[in-house]
C-alpha cells in the first residue's frame, strides 16, 4: 500500500461530519425540502382486502373532481412484471410485482394512484374511485400457505423467478456440508431450539418520499429518499419502459433507511403520474403506510440443532429457516440465504452442517431488506442454542464461544456454498479480534462476578447474558462502487461518489480516506454523492458495503490522483516522483528539502505547462467480504410479578478493522443495538384475523425512546483488515444481531425460562414463568 | 383568514386555513427544518417553540398561533453563525441522518433555558417524546450535556 498506515492524518480521527452543521442548522437538504412550482400531490388507493381480484375500477367520478389531474390503475397502465428489490442486476428476487395489478394480495396493496392539485383533493378523489372486488380466501400464516390445497397467491402467468408458485414458495435453499446424521451421532451432547421473530418495521423517522419533475430538456428527475439511486433509475426504466438516459435520480440527504429504502416503491408511481400529467408530482407515505405498505423484516421461525463433543467443540449444526416473505418475494431468497451464510461460518469447527429453508408467500405485508438481513433471525436461534449448549456442557458461555469461533487465517465451507442467491466464493478470514472482543466485553460488564451470583431484589430478578455475531462487508463479485476525484487548481479536491449516505456518515469517511492519501485536511475535499447524472456508479447503501467497497474505490482513485500530482511536482522540483512525499498540502523532496504547494502544482497543471486536469476514476468489486465481529453482554432485570423486562446495561465490543471515524462507527453500533433492544422488548406488528394491521402508528408500535434503553456502552477493538481501505471493515449491521439472543439469555440467567418468541413482552414472560421453563 | 405571528424574531402577517396545522404553515413559509415524521404527535420531529415552550407543530392549528411567538431551528442559528447547541450536536456525533435533529435541538433548548445543569436522566426525560431511530440516543444525550457545560461556562451568546 502506498500510504503508510502509521502516519494517518485523517483516518482514525473524529473529524467533523461533512454534512453535520448544515443538518444541525436545518438547511433544506431532504427530498421534500425543495418546492417545485406547480407540483401535484400523489396519493395511493390501497386494498381493504387481504386477497381479492379486482373485477372493475370506475375512476370517472374521481377524474371529474376539480383539481384532479389523473388517476392510474390496472385499467390504464401497462402490465410489466418487475421486482421492487433494489439489488444488482439481474436481481435474485422474483419478478412477481406489477405497478397496478388486477389482483390485490394484502391489506394495503396498491390499487390506484391519484395526482391532484392539493393533498385534500387527492384524498377526496381516492374516496370517489369505485372498485369492485371478488374477495378470495386469504392465507394469513406460513402454515396456511404451505397447507395442501392452500389458495395460490401468485397464480398470474407472467411472473418470473418464483421457486414454486403453486405451493406459495417464493424461494428455497438446501445446503448440506459433510454428513449431518453422522455428525449428530458422533456428538456427545445435542440441543435444539426454535426461535421466532414477528413482523417488525424499520421506522426511519423520515417516511419514504419523492419528487418527480422535468428538467429544462424534459428529462425526468426523481429526487428521492433512497438507499439505491442507481437501482432506482434502472428499475423505474424497466417498470415504465423508459430509456435510462431520460431519467436522472438524485439522492439528497435521507432521513434513515435501515433497508426499507432499498426498495423501489414510490418512485415508479410518482414517475408514472408525472409522465401521464406532464407535471411535477410529490409523494410521501404517511406513517401508517410506512408500516403497512413499505417493507418489514421477514418474520421467521428458525430451528437450530447443535451437536458438540464433551470438551465443547461443535461437531454438527443444523439450521432450518421458515421465512414469511408476505405478498411479494422481494429479497426472499437472499434474506433466507443470509440466515445461514452470515451465521454458520462463525462456528467453523463443526465439519457437519445442514442449512435448509423456505421463504413462503402469505397475504400479509411485504417483507424486504432490513439491517441484519436474515443474520438477525439466524443469530437469535443460534446464540440461544449456544447458551443452552453451554448450560448442558457445564461450560461458561464465553468459553464456549472462545473455543469455537473462527480465527484469522481460517475459512468455512459456507463462504463458498452460499452467495447472493447463488454459490458464493471461497474466502479466508484475514482479520478477527473476536477473542479480544469477548474478553474486553466480559471484563467490562463484570461477567464472572455477575454470572456466579444472580441478584434478587424483591420481585426483581437480575441476570446477565451474552451473544456474538458477525456480518460481511459487501457482496463478493456482485457489488461495485466507483469514485472520481478531481483536483482544483488551488490544491483542493472534488470527490464524486455514487455511494449513498443515508445518515451513516459515508460522505465523511470517504472524504477521510481521500484526504489521507492526498495529504490534505478533510475540509479541502468537497464531496458530492449519489446523483446518477453526475457521480459514478455505486450499488448503494446496503449489505454493509460502503466503507469497504466504495472506500476501496475512493482509495484507488485517490492513489491515482496522487500519482498524477506527484508527476507534475516532479517536473517542478526536478526530481523523480518516487523520491517525493505528499503531506500537509505540499509536495516535498526529503533530499533537497525543497517543496511546492498543491496549489502551485494545480495552477501549473491547469494553466502553465503540459496542461491537463488532474483527475482519476476507479471502480472496486470485492473479491472477499471480510466479516466484522461483535460480542454483546447485557444485564437485565425481570419483574417476576408483572413480567416486565428492563435492560439495565448493554455492553458491545466490536471489531470493524480500523475505524475510519471512531465516533461514527460507535454511533452505528449504538443505533443498531437500540433497534435490536426494540425488537427484543416491544416491536411487533399485529394483525386482525382478516389481515388488517392493528398498530400501524408510532404510539402503538413502540420503538425505544430515550427512557426505554440504557446508555449503551460500546468499545471498538481494532484489528487491521489487509484488504480493507486503510484497514477498515464494515460496522452498520453487525450490532443488530446481538440484543435478541443476549437479552433472551440474560432472562434465562435471571429467572430460568427461555424466551424464544420475540418480543419478550410482559405477557410472554409471565406466561413462560408460569409454565416454568419455556415458551414455544 | 390572516393572522399576525412573530416567526424567528420577525413580524409576519400570513394567510392560514382554519384546519391547517402549524407544521404545514411553517413548512409553507420556508421553515424546512420542521419535519414531518408522523403527523400524529408521536415522533417529535416537528417540535418548535411556541412562546418559548416546546410544542409539536403537527398538533397545533395554525390559527392558534395568532399573536404568538414561534421559534424554529432556523431561528437559533445558521451555518455561518451556529448556535452552541447546533455546534454541540455536531461535535458530539449526535447527528446521523439528521431528521430528528431539529426537534431534538428545540426540546434541548427549552430544557437548558430552565436548567443549565441537567443530569443525564433529566436530559433523557426531556427528549423522551422525540424519537430517533439512528443514534440510540447516547450521543444526543452527550451533545446536550456538552451544550449545557458550554452554557455554564458562559460560552453561549
Ligand atoms: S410529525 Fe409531529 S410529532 Fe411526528
Ligand atoms: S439521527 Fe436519524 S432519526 Fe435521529
Amino acid at each position: 500500500m502506498e500510504v503508510g498506515l502509521k502516519r494517518r492524518s485523517a483516518v482514525g480521527k473524529n473529524v467533523r461530519k461533512v454534512d453535520g452543521l448544515s443538518l444541525a442548522t436545518g438547511r433544506p437538504k431532504f427530498a421534500l425540502d425543495i418546492d417545485i412550482p406547480g407540483a401535484l400531490v400523489g396519493k395511493i388507493l390501497r386494498s381493504p382486502h387481504a386477497h381479492a381480484r379486482i373485477l372493475s375500477i370506475d375512476a370517472s367520478k374521481a377524474e371529474a373532481l376539480p383539481g384532479v389531474a389523473c388517476v392510474l390503475h390496472c385499467g390504464n397502465v401497462k402490465r410489466i412484471p418487475f421486482t421492487t428489490a433494489g439489488q444488482g442486476w439481474p436481481e435474485p428476487s422474483p419478478y412477481d410485482t406489477v405497478l397496478f395489478d388486477s389482483k390485490v394480495r394484502y391489506v394495503g396493496d396498491q390499487v390506484a394512484a391519484v395526482a391532484a392539485e392539493t393533498e385534500e383533493i387527492a384524498e377526496e378523489a381516492l374516496k370517489l374511485i369505485k372498485v369492485e372486488y371478488e374477495v378470495l380466501p386469504a392465507v394469513l400464516s406460513v402454515e396456511e400457505a404451505l397447507a395442501e390445497g392452500a389458495p395460490v397467491i401468485h397464480d398470474e402467468e407472467d411472473s418470473q423467478g418464483i421457486y414454486d408458485a403453486a405451493h406459495n414458495i417464493a424461494a428455497a435453499v438446501d445446503i448440506p456440508v459433510g454428513d449431518i446424521e453422522r455428525g449428530f451421532a458422533e456428538s456427545d451432547v445435542t440441543v435444539e431450539e426454535i426461535c421466532e421473530i414477528p413482523y417488525s418495521q424499520h421506522t426511519p423517522i423520515e417516511p419514504h418520499c419523492v419528487i418527480a419533475y422535468f428538467d429544462e430538456d424534459g428529462r425526468l428527475v426523481l429526487r428521492t429518499s433512497t438507499q439505491v439511486p442507481f437501482h432506482v433509475r434502472r428499475i423505474v426504466a424497466r417498470a415504465l419502459e423508459l430509456p435510462m438516459e431520460r431519467i436522472r435520480v438524485i439522492k439528497p440527504r435521507v432521513g434513515g433507511g435501515f433497508g426499507s429504502k432499498q426498495e423501489v416503491i414510490l418512485e415508479p408511481v410518482a414517475a408514472a403520474l408525472a409522465l401521464r400529467t406532464g407535471r411535477p408530482v410529490r409523494m410521501a407515505l404517511d406513517r401508517s403506510e410506512v408500516f403497512i405498505s413499505s417493507r418489514t423484516r421477514h418474520p421467521m421461525r428458525v430451528r437450530v440443532k447443535l451437536g458438540a463433543k464433551k470438551d465443547g467443540t461443535l461437531h454438527a449444526i443444523e439450521m432450518e429457516a421458515t421465512s414469511n416473505t408476505g405478498a411479494y418475494g422481494t429479497h426472499a431468497l437472499t434474506v433466507l440465504s443470509n440466515v445461514g451464510s452470515k451465521t454458520l461460518p462463525l462456528y467453523n469447527k463443526a465439519p457437519h452442517l445442514w442449512f435448509h429453508g423456505k421463504a413462503v408467500y402469505t397475504n400479509l405485508p411485504v417483507a424486504g431488506a432490513y439491517r441484519g438481513y436474515g443474520a438477525t433471525q439466524g443469530y437469535f436461534a443460534l446464540e440461544v442454542a449456544m447458551d443452552e449448549l453451554a448450560g448442558r456442557l457445564g461450560m461458561d458461555p464465553v468459553e464456549l464461544r472462545l473455543k469455537n469461533h473462527i480465527r484469522a487465517g481460517e475459512t468455512s465451507p459456507i463462504f463458498e456454498k452460499i452467495g447472493e442467491g447463488r454459490e458464493g466464493v471461497p474466502m479466508v478470514v484475514r482479520s478477527c479480534a473476536l477473542s479480544q472482543c469477548l474478553r474486553v466485553g466480559a471484563e467490562r460488564i463484570g461477567w464472572d462476578e455477575k454470572r456466579k451470583s444472580p441478584r434478587r431484589e424483591g420481585p426483581w430478578a437480575y441476570g446477565v447474558g451474552m451473544a456474538v455475531s458477525m456480518q460481511g462487508s459487501g457482496i463478493t463479485g456482485v457489488d461495485m462502487g466507483a469514485a472520481t476525484i478531481m483536483m482544483n487548481e488551488d490544491g483542493s479536491f472534488r470527490l464524486l461518489v455514487g455511494a449513498t449516505d443515508i445518515g451513516t456518515g459515508s460522505d465523511t469517511i470517504l472524504a477521510q480516506i481521500a484526504a489521507e492519501v492526498l495529504g490534505v485536511p478533510v475540509e479541502r475535499i468537497s464531496v458530492y454523492s449519489s446523483d446518477t447524472d453526475f457521480t459514478p456508479f455505486d450499488v448503494g447503501a446496503y449489505a454493509s458495503s460502503t466503507t469497504y467497497v466504495s472506500g476501496n474505490a475512493v482509495l484507488r482513485a485517490a492513489q491515482e490522483v496522487r500519482r498524477k500530482a506527484l508527476e507534475v511536482a516532479a517536473g517542478m522540483l526536478g526530481e523523480p516522483a518516487e523520491h517525493l512525499e505528499l503531506a500537509d498540502g505540499k509536495v516535498i523532496s526529503p533530499r533537497t528539502g525543497k517543496s511546492v504547494t498543491l496549489s502551485e502544482v494545480g495552477h501549473r497543471a491547469t494553466y502553465v505547462a503540459d496542461q491537463k486536469h488532474i483527475i482519476a476514476s476507479a471502480s472496486f468489486v470485492p473479491a472477499e467480504s471480510p466479516p466484522p465481529f461483535a460480542a454483546f453482554f447485557c444485564e437485565v432485570a425481570v419483574d417476576t410479578e408483572t413480567g416486565i423486562v428492563r435492560v439495565e446495561r448493554f455492553v458491545a465490543t466490536a471489531d470493524c478493522g480500523v475505524p475510519i471515524h471512531p465516533k461514527l462507527a460507535e454511533g452505528q453500533l449504538e443505533g443498531a443495538i437500540v433497534q435490536g433492544i426494540g425488537h427484543a422488548l416491544t416491536e411487533e406488528l399485529l394483525f386482525s384475523n382478516r389481515g388488517r394491521c392493528l398498530n400501524a402508528n408510532l404510539f402503538d408500535y413502540k420503538i425505544p425512546s430515550s427512557l426505554d434503553v440504557p446508555d449503551v456502552e460500546v468499545v471498538l477493538v481494532d484489528s487491521e483488515e489487509p484488504t480493507g481501505p486503510l484497514g477498515a471493515k464494515s460496522i452498520a449491521e453487525v450490532g443488530i444481531n446481538g440484543p435478541l439472543p443476549a437479552i433472551s439469555n440474560a432472562i434465562y440467567h435471571a429467572v430460568g425460562v427461555r424466551l424464544t418468541r420475540a418480543p419478550f413482552t410482559p405477557e410472554r414472560v409471565l406466561s413462560a414463568l408460569r409454565q416454568g421453563r419455556r415458551l414455544g | 383568514m390572516k393572522i399576525y405571528l412573530e416567526l424567528n424574531g420577525k413580524q409576519r402577517y400570513e394567510e392560514v386555513a382554519p384546519g391547517e396545522s402549524l407544521l404545514s404553515l411553517l413548512r409553507r413559509l420556508g421553515m424546512k427544518s420542521v419535519k414531518q415524521g408522523c403527523a400524529t404527535g408521536d415522533c417529535g420531529a416537528c417540535t418548535v417553540l411556541l412562546d418559548g415552550r416546546a410544542v409539536r407543530a403537527c398538533t397545533v392549528f395554525a390559527p392558534q398561533v395568532r399573536g404568538r411567538r414561534v421559534t424554529t431551528l432556523e431561528g437559533l442559528g445558521d451555518v455561518d453563525d451556529p448556535h452552541p447547541l447546533q455546534e454541540a450536536f455536531v461535535e458530539a456525533g449526535a447527528v446521523q441522518c439528521g431528521f430528528c435533529t431539529p426537534g431534538m435541538i428545540m426540546v434541548a433548548y427549552e430544557l437548558l433555558s430552565r436548567n443549565d445543569n441537567p443530569t443525564p436522566e433529566e436530559v433523557r426525560e426531556a427528549i423522551s417524546g422525540n424519537l430517533c431511530r439512528c443514534t440510540g440516543y447516547v450521543k444526543i444525550v452527550d451533545a446536550i450535556l456538552l451544550a449545557a457545560k458550554w452554557k455554564r461556562e458562559g460560552k453561549w451568546r
